[in-house]
């Protein structure tokens, strides 16, 4: 799409007269390559490490995989995703829909409050969720107790239990980037196709629907991919899939290349997934973002929908965050006392830290390759892309050895040219434990978070508008500072949300990257839940789910006026 | 909107890489290092308490026993690791398996720790034992209807057995060991008896099972000794108690929390000396007391509430045994469909 973009852009601009663009013609090809290339190498290393290892299998142990294990992890994976995908793609479009569109009791509140599941780890919500609705949980004793038995109650520790929860945990993604591909196309584009004569429920299938695709193609891209990855969670339900057949080949039967090999067969998913994305976007018709929504009013619901727009984003309120986070606070308090210390300031200010560079950085790198994608795009630099961002399905343990092995390899070799100059008194290098590894090591797991939405956000500044301001004088950095930003403004801001939210939760990467003694929340959550003490586990958990309301909080304050923000 | 050019935007750029990267050119600091799969809770207090009476400072870093592996193995030589500690022993084999520990040759290792307890070639020691027992409903079940692990597998059992995850390495050494002692066809036999008599999923940990016998999904289970002691702390009086099985032949499976030190370690002795003196008495009981565990040193008693649960004699095969056999046991348990 965007390369056809590009050449119509060449060829209707005078180029000639962009001095920036000429005289870049033969330099800047090179060095924009070499850009994307260095950005994306920290994925691209550990995603070459698995295909290396898939293609030479090591025969007896490929045998078993395929026997036993390959049939389940692929049906139940499949299964898993496309459930996920289903499910919380239905929920975050109609939730972004409701409050972006419409007006009903309690719309304010439900706009931040549906965000807030982003911020409870998946893994967390999972085995609150078993411990509540399992046999033994309070619910079905209660059941028990009333009426004598509960054998009709649906069993949770199962696939479906395993799609429950990921859809509840995950709904965010797509309701935050729907949401704000609803709030700035605008209501306008609504009442437009109602005045050619369209009812409101055609009016929204042809026109609002279509127009928002990007984005909730690309949160649906961001569920599976983060389904596809999911370890923590689906060990609760006990469902096994790629992820869960990887830790048992690794820790199990001591098999890295065996892991290696099954990560592989997982990237083929992947590819199927984005190649299912790609194809969606590709056919999407892009309008101007100019905004709108302040002009035309909300659809105010009346009778029956009013009613079922507040009870729907009542109950998934409740079931995704509300009761969840209810039990995490009785178990804090029961624990608090002997948990809670003045450590956990360092914890926390470690988190946030961690989150907020990894924000920055990662943001900062998706404009760059979302950049580079719209004016320069080749079919290189859009394969090295498209590739990097596949570390967001690999599983984190995976991915943090594929990165953290190279990392210490290169710093043995440089301790080694170290000790030849200096003799003994060379000093230690710890290139791995420093902090650029774990930001390193965050790009490749995260990437994809932070450039989908900016992608998304990009892709709909058309070229008429480029155009236009060029024709005003207002070219090159101008442009993009003038123009570009203000635009891009909520897709920025939901990269970073996003991206800090995932850093605030994530655990495997964390933990082997991190430098000695660097102790985050997420690490005492696994301190916590390695010997199955998950009670005392809500204190930090808690805390990350508070941490992670800042920047919903900041987000949400962003989109109530993305009105003001929008217009060039 | 700050402004800044693209020469002083990298340069910025370069100076906060450059102040990242000096604190890994640290001096390597005096000390111990640990790589450790046993949890920061149960390992900080033993340190704390070392570092007050020696003035060794020990350091660590915690994460799961296959990353720190990994890790151990990627830095090789360079390593700064001085000691892997593992919450298993099948972990602490492979580590040495792969040449990451060191032979250490300590008459007081030696004489605190039983034989079947540690490594035959020294390079690593169990510290802490754990029992993986029978757990049994007081109220459907009665203690002579139950003997072995392996009559578990028996018919009359149909629907009434819940078990743990295999992916959960205490299965996994239950598995090895059993395997270890009736050989693979007939382990497998009683394995797949254990698989049909299970009356609902497997559980993704102890406490969940013990909670769904107290409820009465099912009516016995495997699990470990310091789950049940967690369990009965918080919810006192619930309907589940302990068997030991196999009194008559083996014992009861055991397996061990232990360390090693690193095969490339630059402060072997300061390692060596931290291990044993985590073997002597009196971090013995700390050691094991913080989770209640078993002493590995016989000569300490483990707790009051453990002892509690009663006197019981172990299985003393090798529990080196439960590493070498494990990649057997984990496919033959996919075979039988536990999942």
């Amino acid at each position: 799409m965007s390369s056809i973009d590009v050449k119509g852009h060449a060829g209707s601009v005078p180029t000639r007269d962009l001095a920036t663009q000429r005289s870049g013609r033969r330099v800047r090809l090179p060095v924009s390559t070499v850009a994307v290339v260095l950005l994306c190498l920290p994925a691209l290393v550990p995603l070459a490490a698995i295909v290396v290892a898939a293609l030479s299998p090591e025969t007896e142990i490929w045998n078993h995989l395929a026997t036993y294990i390959l049939p389940e992890v692929i049906r139940n994976t499949l299964l898993l995703t496309i459930g996920v995908a289903l499910l919380a793609g239905s929920i975050g479009t109609t939730l972004a829909w409701l409050t972006a569109m419409c007006e009903f009791p309690g719309r304010r509140f439900f706009e931040w409050a549906l965000l807030l599941p982003l911020a409870i780890p998946a893994y967390v919500l999972a085995f609150v969720a078993v411990g509540f609705l399992d046999f033994s949980g309070p619910l079905q004793t209660w059941i028990r107790a009333a009426t004598g038995s509960s054998n009709w109650f649906p069993a949770i520790r199962t696939g479906g239990g395993a799609i429950f929860v990921l859809s509840l945990a995950t709904y965010p993604y797509v309701y935050l980037l729907a949401r704000s591909a609803f709030l700035t196309q605008g209501r306008r584009a609504l009442e437009a196709a109602q005045s050619l004569g369209l009812g409101r429920g055609a009016a929204t299938w042809r026109v609002a629907l279509p127009m928002a695709r990007p984005w909730i193609a690309a949160g649906i891209a961001l569920i599976c991919m983060e389904t596809l990855a999911d370890f923590g969670a689906v060990s609760v339900f006990n469902y096994n899939t790629f992820t869960t057949a990887i830790y048992r080949a690794w820790a199990g039967m001591f098999s890295v290349n065996a892991a290696l090999e099954l990560a592989g067969v997982l990237m083929v998913f992947v590819l199927i997934v984005l190649a299912v994305e790609r194809k969606s976007r590709a056919v999407a018709r892009f309008s101007s973002s100019r905004d709108t929504s302040r002009d035309a009013p909300r659809m105010s619901l009346q009778g029956a929908a009013r009613g079922f727009a507040f009870v729907g984003c009542t109950i998934i309120f409740l079931l995704a965050f509300a009761l969840p986070f209810t039990q995490l606070l009785l178990w804090m308090l029961k624990h608090m006392g002997r948990d809670l210390d003045a450590r956990y300031f360092g914890f926390a200010a470690r988190s946030l830290l961690l989150a907020a560079a990894a924000a920055i950085v990662i943001v900062a790198a998706s404009v760059l390759l979302a950049y580079v994608l719209r004016r320069k795009e080749t079919r290189f630099t859009r394969l090295v892309i498209r590739t990097a961002t596949m570390g967001y399905a690999i599983p984190g343990t995976v991915l943090a050895i594929g990165i953290l092995v190279p990392v210490i390899s290169l710093n043995n070799v440089l301790q080694g040219w170290l000790r030849d100059w200096l003799g003994n008194s060379a000093p230690t290098l710890m290139l791995h434990g420093t902090l650029v590894t774990v930001l390193a090591a965050y790009l490749a797991r995260f990437l994809a978070a932070g450039f989908s939405p900016i992608e998304s956000g990009l892709q709909r500044i058309t070229h008429n508008i480029d155009e236009a301001a060029i024709g005003l004088g207002v070219v090159g950095r101008q442009l993009v500072r003038r123009v570009h930003l203000p635009l891009l403004r909520t897709s920025l801001t939901t990269a970073a949300t996003l991206v800090f939210v995932d850093v605030m939760k994530e655990m495997p990467i964390t933990l082997i990257t991190r430098p000695v003694g660097w102790e985050t929340l997420a690490t005492r959550v696994f301190e916590m839940t390695a010997e199955g003490d998950w009670e005392r586990a809500a204190l930090p958990a808690v805390a990350i789910v508070l941490a992670g309301l800042i920047p919903v909080a900041l987000l949400t304050r962003r989109s109530s006026n993305v009105g003001s923000s929008n217009v060039a | 909107m700050v402004r800044l050019g693209t020469l002083r935007a990298a340069g910025l750029g370069l100076a906060i890489a450059a102040s990242m990267l000096i604190g890994g050119c640290a001096q390597r600091p005096d000390g111990v290092l640990v790589y450790s799969a046993r949890n920061e809770q149960l390992i900080k207090p033993l340190f704390d308490l070392y570092t007050q009476e020696t003035g060794v400072p020990v350091r660590f870093v915690t994460d799961d026993a296959g990353p720190l592996i990994e890790r151990l193995g990627a830095e090789g030589a360079d390593t700064t690791a001085d000691v892997l500690m593992t919450v298993d022993a099948g972990e602490l084999w492979y580590a040495a398996e792969r040449g990451l520990l060191q032979p250490v040759d300590s008459p007081i290792l030696k004489a605190n720790i039983p034989e079947h307890f540690r490594d035959p070639g020294n390079r690593w020691f169990g510290l802490s034992v754990r029992a993986r027992t029978i757990v049994y409903s007081t109220e459907r079940v009665k203690p002579e209807d139950l003997s072995t692990y392996e009559a578990l597998a028996d018919p009359r059992w149909k629907g009434k057995v819940c078990l743990r995850t295999s992916k959960k390495v205490y299965n996994q050494s239950l598995v090895a060991m059993l395997i270890s002692e009736h050989g693979e066809q007939q382990t497998e036999t009683i394995v797949r008896g254990w698989v049909n008599n299970l009356a609902t999923n497997v559980f993704s940990n102890d406490v969940l099972l013990m909670e769904a016998i107290a409820a009465g999904q099912c009516d016995v289970g495997i699990v470990n000794t310091y789950y049940f002691g967690r369990l009965l702390r918080d919810k006192p009086g619930l309907p589940v108690k302990l068997f030991w099985p196999d009194q008559q032949g083996q014992g009861v499976h055991v397996n061990i929390s232990g360390a090693g030190v690193t095969r490339y370690s630059r402060h072997e002795a300061a390692a060596t000396k931290l291990l044993e003196w985590l073997s002597a008495p009196k971090a013995q009981a700390l050691f094991a007391g913080e989770n209640m565990e078993y002493p590995a040193n016989p000569a300490i008693k483990a707790d009051a509430a453990v002892l509690a649960w009663g006197d019981f004699k172990h299985s003393e095969k090798n529990i080196a045994q439960a590493g070498a056999l494990q990649a057997d046991a984990v496919r033959l348990m996919d075979r039988v469909g536990y999942k």
